[in-house]
């Protein structure tokens, strides 16, 4: 069952997230004075302070820090079953909050490899094959 | 500046219901001022300073100090770091009265979120695009670092579920709590899953209610009946996500606790009993963890054997039942949790769970979300005789 895809309600400071979002382009803020990462994107630079933050792409792949089975999801969610919500770390050290689809809920864990989908210009996660 | 010592808690309050099918917020937060003050045995025109979040079902301060017939007030403040408010604001209240800008402050807090269906206020945020729009719900919030927290150090639902089973314990002598069964590890953990890896019963309860407390300065303690308890430390600090680096092995009590034992001059071992925010059994077990009653990682293991319950255990906790069983009131528990502590500091708590020679107890306020971004906030109380 595939989860609801609601608007994402977008801030006008993540304009160009949003834009870039909907055409499938998963990048991230990084600043251009200090060249911290950012997620997510925002006016300034919450460790220099800069306005000056670009989006740069990012590869989609990282793992799964943490992870729980909503199994009473609210709002839009209401009618979606067991919905699985998670933070994934990137490879670039961000870690991001998320959903993951295409997983057996019973069958995720900690440290499983992802990789970003965009579903209807929504972030959202699906597991990933690991050569050994 | 330091507070320590110079103001006293003289009145507390708690409402005796849980659900109040009729009835408006701003006449709970009317009863539950009007029961502190007859407890501290001061009336309505003494009070100069007016503590009060507020927003939460949308009656602010100003409404509300009309509503009570306050002031002209030399002091307010409303702060709101959600369940931590009210502990937070003694705090500020014992600074306030130190600096001299107010005698008698009122610090009051109700709600009826149990009857009154109604979603949080406010307007748009940053981070709805980010988080919200997941489904994020408050108990998978809490859920995030409970996994996380079983992944790093082997902490087991059972343990979890000896939270629940200690303030149920205690919950059985409260005749105003919520829930008043004991409960097993077994029950816990065959309680539908909510959010994995927590159960309905690692959650706490959703009522209607409220508390207030007023805290004065030692000249006005001196004219009261009443026995006072001494507001020694407050701690008090922020943790977000740090834009993409959160960590969910600790909660900002990691911050707020070391300021609180600071400002008091004691130190954990002193503790004789503690009231810990207990919205989800993983919020309990972090706080323990963070304030160091025991290490990083060993929550789980300090949990089991009875440790947290009274009057004996290593560290009586939540002696009311917590918002575990007793009560949350508008979603925020930290005022319940004062209230205890208060109790038990005038040897008030009921016979059962009345810790023996109780000198110094600890509050810990939990606020918004330990998955996302919260704020917390310690008070170190003492007895009136302490110093």
């Amino acid at each position: 069952m595939s989860l609801p895809t609601p608007e994402p309600p977008q801030d006008p400071t993540a304009a160009a997230y949003w834009r870039g979002a909907a055409r499938g382009e998963f990048r991230v803020a990084r600043c251009s004075h200090c060249g911290a990462h950012v997620w997510f994107p925002r006016s300034h630079c919450p460790q220099c302070t800069s306005p000056d933050l670009e989006l740069v792409p990012v590869s989609g792949e990282g793992v799964v820090y943490s992870f729980t089975v909503n199994r009473r999801p609210a709002g839009v969610y209401k009618d979606a079953g067991a919905v699985v919500i998670a933070y994934v770390e990137l490879a670039e050290g961000l870690r991001v909050l998320t959903n993951l689809v295409d997983v057996e809920p019973e069958r995720v864990r900690v440290g499983q490899p992802v990789r970003a989908v965009y579903d209807a210009g929504l972030l959202r996660f699906a597991p990933r094959e690991v050569a050994d | 500046m330091t507070a320590r010592g110079t103001a006293v808690l003289v009145g507390a309050y708690e409402h005796p219901e849980r659900i109040i099918p009729v009835g408006s917020v701003a006449g709970v937060v009317a009863d539950v001022v009007h029961g502190a003050l007859a407890d501290a045995g001061l009336g309505i025109e003494r009070v100069d300073g007016f503590f009060y979040a507020g927003v939460h079902q949308g009656v602010n301060l100003v409404t509300m100090a009309d509503y009570l017939g306050l002031g002209p007030l030399s002091y307010y403040d409303s702060t709101d770091t959600g369940g931590a408010s009210p502990v937070s604001q003694v705090g500020h209240a014992a600074t306030a009265i130190a600096a001299g800008r107010c005698s008698v402050a009122l610090v009051a807090m109700g709600g009826r979120a149990r009857s009154e269906k109604r979603g949080a206020s406010g307007g748009p945020v940053p981070q709805d695009g980010f988080e919200g729009v997941y489904g994020l719900t408050q108990p998978a919030a809490y859920a995030l670092a409970a996994q996380r927290h079983m992944y790093e150090f082997g902490t087991t639902g059972a343990q979890l579920a000896e939270v629940r089973v200690a303030a149920a314990h205690h919950a059985q002598f409260n005749p105003h709590a919520l829930y008043r069964d004991p409960v097993t590890v077994a029950q816990v953990l065959d309680s539908p899953l909510i959010s994995d890896p927590l159960h309905r019963l690692d959650c706490c309860v959703t009522t209607d209610g409220g508390g207030a407390v007023l805290v004065v300065s030692e000249e006005v303690a001196r004219e009261l009946p009443r026995r006072g308890v001494r507001v020694l430390g407050h701690g008090e600090a922020v943790k977000t996500p740090g834009a993409g680096r959160i960590d969910l092995t600790y909660t900002a009590a990691a911050v707020s606790g070391p300021r609180a034992f600071e400002e008091a001059r004691i130190s954990v071992a002193d503790i004789d009993m503690a009231s810990l925010y207990d919205s989800f059994t993983i919020t309990v077990l972090l706080t323990l963890e963070d304030l160091g009653f025991c290490d990083k990682g060993k929550g789980g293991r300090f949990v089991e054997d009875g440790a947290l319950l009274a009057p004996h255990g290593a560290l009586p906790f939540n002696t009311d039942g917590g918002g575990l069983c007793n009560n949350h009131p508008d979603r925020r528990g930290g005022m319940i949790r004062l209230i205890e502590a208060v109790r038990q500091l005038r040897s008030e708590a009921a016979p059962e769970v009345q810790v023996p020679d109780c000198e110094f107890a600890l509050v810990q306020g939990q606020g918004h979300a330990l998955g996302t971004r919260s704020a917390a906030a310690t008070l170190i109380l003492g007895r009136e005789d302490v110093r």
